[in-house]
């Protein structure tokens, strides 16, 4: 359509110029410099490079990802993978990815969750709840992070030890050794209700779209609750009555020096986890906070004028327009977090960055260790870039 | 002009003027509205401000009242902190604090010179407040930052002006810190510029390198950039050839930092409006004229918030180098209580030494906060 308002004279391309072999030639300047800079960068990379040759030689230290494949005799605490010292590398390194998938995604969830109230808190009318949150953002963001987590980490081993340990609920032991819960004893109809309940989520969603479908078409409202309940809840439950129901709970007892049974979540998985979460939350705090600010003021009110209560303005209105701002810089939060779950080297937790250390200790082989572990960060870092990038790319404004 | 009095609204006579109510203005209406505007919000501010007269009266407990200041040393110089084991968590044991803040301070620096060191953490200081004034954002902070860092230099080693020499591996605690990450921001700066601006050329093979080094750079953590520079760099170099830990570490923050700083400097330079290039282009001034006159004079004016920012973050992240045991303030802290007889004082150590991070990251952050609202001034309604 706008084809034919443009000049013609504005489209047509710029006659090429011959390039003149001179100084004076924009176009042979550039070629130059970027042929010295390549150059440049090009030999000072293959000196190292051919340095590194050397000293492999030298030193006999083997290349290759070979040892991949040996025993790796190293012991790791936590794994969610079943694994014991006789694995090989491979699956030593496979545990630490999981170990650091699994504080990173949980920290996420949570520092989110913590990070978005303290947000929205901060903006309250009541003095005394905004000043709080705003204390609390400055205090925890003008501190280091590994100095918060050896906090953490200090203050749990300062808790009693086994023999001692506390018990703020029956069947919960807080000691120098972790928290103890009771754990159901998992058998297969738990895994069915599992995917069940997944399954629920998905028919829920679909049932939602259908209703918004129908509310679209007719203009009346219709209640999705009461399907929502029934597929999530009561879709796991009669799964799990008709596998037989199986109810077995292992709790935890005192058994000489220690705990048996139950669930253990480590001290060192709990300092870094409440570490990563309260630091990331302030953060996120202050980009929840910016995002609400950067709504029109008119917004607000033409939604208080339509009769919405202040809650529904939230939902509805202003967080659907916020997001457009906040989503970009939680994209780099989520990111941060990930690589900040690293410091749990300091700590003793046994994510991916500890246990390649481990390994590149006791093969030798520096730069196969440190090439697994940027690798790791590297494909994660892209993962949750792609995935929010998509997000993002959905909920951005729709402009002709 | 003058008559302006003249046309003042009439005073009504008789009625004197009524103070509003005491329900509309003053304590009273101020409590009403931001504590107590509804049940809801009264029983947050009882339960919260219920909680708060709990916590705060708790730490002045432990913090002052219970705490113990000091303890006798004995002969052999063990400290006898049996006083303080007995407190079992309800009261501070400053006394590791007072026994060990030189220590924490200074790290392992010969004891009667550390006047040195004490008057680097100064000069640092100095060096900050002077940057932080508008006066001197222009080239005469280039001679004053290479003066205080060449005079750091020879502080630091000594072995000029009759100062006896100290070597690199006796130094530690706050001058580490302020080391890595003032020398860290002194070179990580132009090297942002410099990405920012390749980053942004119309020379294919650069912006591939800039995009290739930004990138790479900031999808991993920072933990195994120092590794590397720690375990790896050493392959690197050839034989007999050898760097000092510390610089090594140093590079690696450098090259972490730039990465970072450069997006910030990118984000400046999209910023400023299209015309300011075509303007500068239509002068004929040349690429490095119109960048160094018109451009980055503009660009980073407006990015200053952001780069304090990025600056409070990357002088957090040089406690980092804790984990490939280089004595900076932190690990100087933890290294502080693993002597047996202070074992245990692992809380009044950290919030000692999270008290001096919190000074200067807030004063950062307080001086970044004042700089936007001064740059948005014209925003304002």
């Amino acid at each position: 359509m706008s084809d034919t308002t443009v000049d013609p004279r504005y489209r047509r391309k710029p006659p090429k110029r011959p390039l003149r072999l001179s100084w004076a030639d924009e176009r042979v300047r550039g070629i130059v410099w970027q042929i010295l800079v390549v150059g440049a960068i090009g030999s000072v990379i293959w000196w190292l490079w051919s340095n590194t040759v050397h000293n492999l030689e030298v030193r006999r230290i083997a290349t290759g990802f070979g040892f991949l494949n040996r025993e790796a005799g190293l012991p790791i605490a936590e794994s969610l993978i079943e694994y014991d010292p006789t694995h090989t590398y491979f699956r030593a390194l496979l545990v630490g990815v999981l170990n650091t998938l699994k504080v990173a995604v949980v920290g996420i969830v949570l520092a989110t969750i913590l990070g978005t109230l303290i947000g929205i808190a901060r903006l309250s009318k009541n003095y005394l709840v905004a000043k709080l949150s705003a204390f609390y953002v400055e205090v925890i963001r003008d501190l280091p992070l590994l100095l918060q987590l050896l906090f953490w980490y200090t203050i749990l081993q300062g808790l009693p030890g086994p023999r001692q340990a506390l018990q703020p609920i029956e069947g919960v032991f807080l000691s120098n050794r972790g928290m103890k819960m009771p754990a159901l004893v998992w058998e297969n109809a738990h895994t069915a209700a599992m995917v069940a309940f997944v399954a629920g989520i998905v028919l829920t969603w679909l049932y939602a779209r259908q209703a918004r479908a129908k509310q679209m078409a007719d203009g009346q409202p219709r209640k999705v609750w009461p399907a929502a309940v029934a597929l999530m809840a009561g879709l796991p439950v009669l799964t799990w009555q008709v596998m037989g129901a199986p109810w077995e709970i292992d709790w935890p007892a005192l058994r000489g020096f220690n705990f048996r049974g139950g669930m253990n979540i480590s001290p060192e998985y709990a300092a870094l986890l409440i570490g990563l979460v309260t630091y990331t939350a302030g953060f996120i705090a202050e980009v929840v906070r910016a995002g609400i600010l950067s709504v029109n003021q008119g917004q607000w009110e033409a939604a208080q004028a339509l009769g919405l209560r202040h809650g529904s303005v939230l939902r509805l209105i202003v967080m659907p327009q916020a997001l457009r701002v906040i989503i970009p810089p939680m994209t780099s939060n989520y990111l941060n977090l990930t690589k900040n779950s690293s410091l749990a080297v300091a700590i003793g937790y046994q994510d991916i960055v500890s246990i390649a250390n481990t390994t590149l200790n006791q093969t030798g082989q520096a730069i196969e260790g440190i090439a697994i572990i940027m690798a790791v960060y590297l494909s994660i870092s892209l993962s949750i870039s792609l995935f929010m990038n998509w997000y993002n790319a959905k909920i951005a404004l729709v402009e002709r | 002009m003058s008559d302006i009095t003249a046309n003042s609204p009439p005073v009504a006579a008789g009625s004197p003027p009524r103070s509003a109510p005491i329900t509309a203005v003053g304590p009273i209406a101020w409590l009403r509205t931001n504590l107590f505007s509804g049940w809801l919000s009264t029983a947050v501010t009882l339960v919260l401000g219920y909680l708060v007269i709990r916590a705060v009266m708790g730490f002045v407990d432990w913090a002052f009242i219970n705490a113990i200041w000091s303890v006798p040393v004995a002969p052999n110089g063990q400290a006898q902190t049996q006083a303080c084991r007995e407190l079992q968590g309800s009261g501070a044991c400053w006394a590791v604090v007072t026994e060990k803040h030189r220590f924490m301070l200074f790290g392992t620096y010969p004891y009667e010179q550390h006047w040195r060191p004490a008057l680097v953490c100064i000069l640092f200081v100095a060096l900050y407040i002077v940057s932080a004034l508008k006066r001197f954002w222009n080239w005469t902070l280039v001679p004053i930052w290479i003066g205080t860092l060449t005079a750091i230099g020879v502080l630091m080693w000594g072995g000029l002006f009759g100062l006896p020499y100290v070597p690199q591996e006796r130094w530690g605690g706050l001058p580490i810190t302020l080391i890595l990450a003032t020398f860290g921001l002194a070179f990580a700066f132009p090297l942002s510029i410099l990405v920012a601006l390749g980053r942004r050329s119309s020379l294919p093979a650069i912006k591939v390198l800039c995009i290739l080094y930004v990138e790479l750079i900031r999808g991993v953590p920072l933990i195994s950039l120092l590794f590397m520079a720690s375990v790896m760099f050493p392959l690197f170099l050839p034989e007999g050839m050898n760097i000092d830990k510390l610089l090594r570490a140093q590079i690696a923050i450098i090259l972490f930092a730039g990465a970072y700083l450069a997006e910030v400097v990118r984000a400046g330079l999209q910023a400023l409006p299209k015309g300011q290039y075509e303007a500068a282009d239509a002068m004929g001034l040349s690429y490095w004229q119109k960048t160094g006159l018109i451009i980055l004079p503009q660009a980073l004016r407006t990015v200053i918030p952001p780069l304090v920012n990025t600056f409070i973050g990357f002088f957090k992240d040089t406690s980092l180098v804790l984990i490939i045991g280089i004595f900076d303030l932190l690990t100087a802290g933890k290294t502080a209580i693993v002597e047996p007889s202070w074992q245990g004082f692992g809380i009044e150590v950290y919030v000692f030494v999270g008290s001096i991070y919190l000074v200067f990251c807030f004063a950062m952050s307080k001086y970044s906060a004042g700089l936007e609202s001064d740059l948005n001034r014209h925003r304002r309604r």
